[in-house]
């Protein structure tokens, strides 16, 4: 598949999103087509869990579709949804705060050092080493060990690529905070996977 | 540069935002230490491993439950 012009997409997401204000549904469902994937990775990457991440998932387009009558069109679709399902998935935790596996408070990962306790190399391809659905829970696991609020910077940044300046608009951080818990975050998770792909580790 | 001050920049580093002086320095520590060399590479490896399309895949099952959901929605709608 040839890789279309950023503007052309741009464009051509403006007719959608108009097409579906104006109640073409087809049109709406031509937008959900298109970030379905990615919403469901931003809910398994910030809540942890597929039962979540579905919600999130579902969550994010109904509310979409309910308020897309006051999406305003100045900004991108794709930034509106990406908004909407950090949100989602925020909440998602907040609401589970009750058990114990969801440490909310991020002050505690802002203070003090970033400890490196694993400075041996990995074997090469560690991904290579583990089928599909193991290593995902690997991942899925390291992602775990860390508080949301460090578990979305890694994700938005990372993952789905965003700037420092997006990342930190969309959840009303600084540039410099999301610079300072994107570095933990990568520490902390090399940190975990480390435990499993260094050489001499188990496999 | 001690190895403390070498893993607080690898992250930077890898975001390309480094002063020139501050990336040879750290460079020329990655280059003899191999402690921090690891560190850098498994860090870099990190990323790649989570960025990795296979991950995290879409279900099929539930896309269809998302689709008859928005559509249960665009009825209530009409």
């Amino acid at each position: 598949m040839t890789e279309l012009p950023q503007a052309t997409l741009a464009r051509d997401e403006g007719h959608l999103v108009s097409e579906a204000k104006a109640g073409n549904y087809s049109a709406f469902e031509e937008l959900v087509n298109r970030y379905e994937k990615k919403i469901y990775r931003l809910g398994m990457n910030i809540t942890g869990n597929r039962e979540d991440a579905e919600d999130v998932l579902q969550d994010a387009f109904l509310k979409a579709f309910e308020h897309l009558p006051d999406f305003r069109e100045d900004s991108r679709f794709y930034t509106w949804i990406v908004r909407i399902a950090v949100n989602e998935a925020l909440m998602k935790l907040r609401k589970r705060r009750t058990s114990r596996e969801v440490p909310m408070d991020d002050s505690e990962d802002d203070n003090g050092e970033v400890v490196v306790r694993e400075f041996a190399d990995w074997k090469p391809n560690p991904e290579q080493q583990f089928a599909q659905a193991e290593l995902e829970r690997i991942l899925q696991g390291a992602v775990n060990s860390l508080s949301p609020g460090f578990r979305t910077v890694f994700y938005l940044r990372d993952v789905e690529g965003l700037s420092t300046e997006e990342t930190a608009e969309l959840l009303n951080l600084t540039a410099g905070a999301v610079k300072a818990r994107l570095f933990r975050a990568r520490l902390r998770l090399r940190e975990e996977l480390s435990k499993i792909f260094k050489r001499g580790g188990y496999s | 540069m001690n190895c403390n001050k070498a893993v607080k920049e690898i992250s930077g580093y890898l975001d390309g935002e480094l002063t020139e002086e501050l990336k040879r320095t750290l460079e020329a520590h990655l280059t003899y230490c191999n402690h921090c060399h690891a560190v850098y590479d498994s860090t870099k490896k990190t990323i790649e491993l989570y960025c990795d399309g296979q991950l995290f895949l879409l279900p099929d099952e539930v896309r269809t439950r998302l689709h008859e959901a928005l559509k249960r929605k665009l009825q209530e709608h009409t």
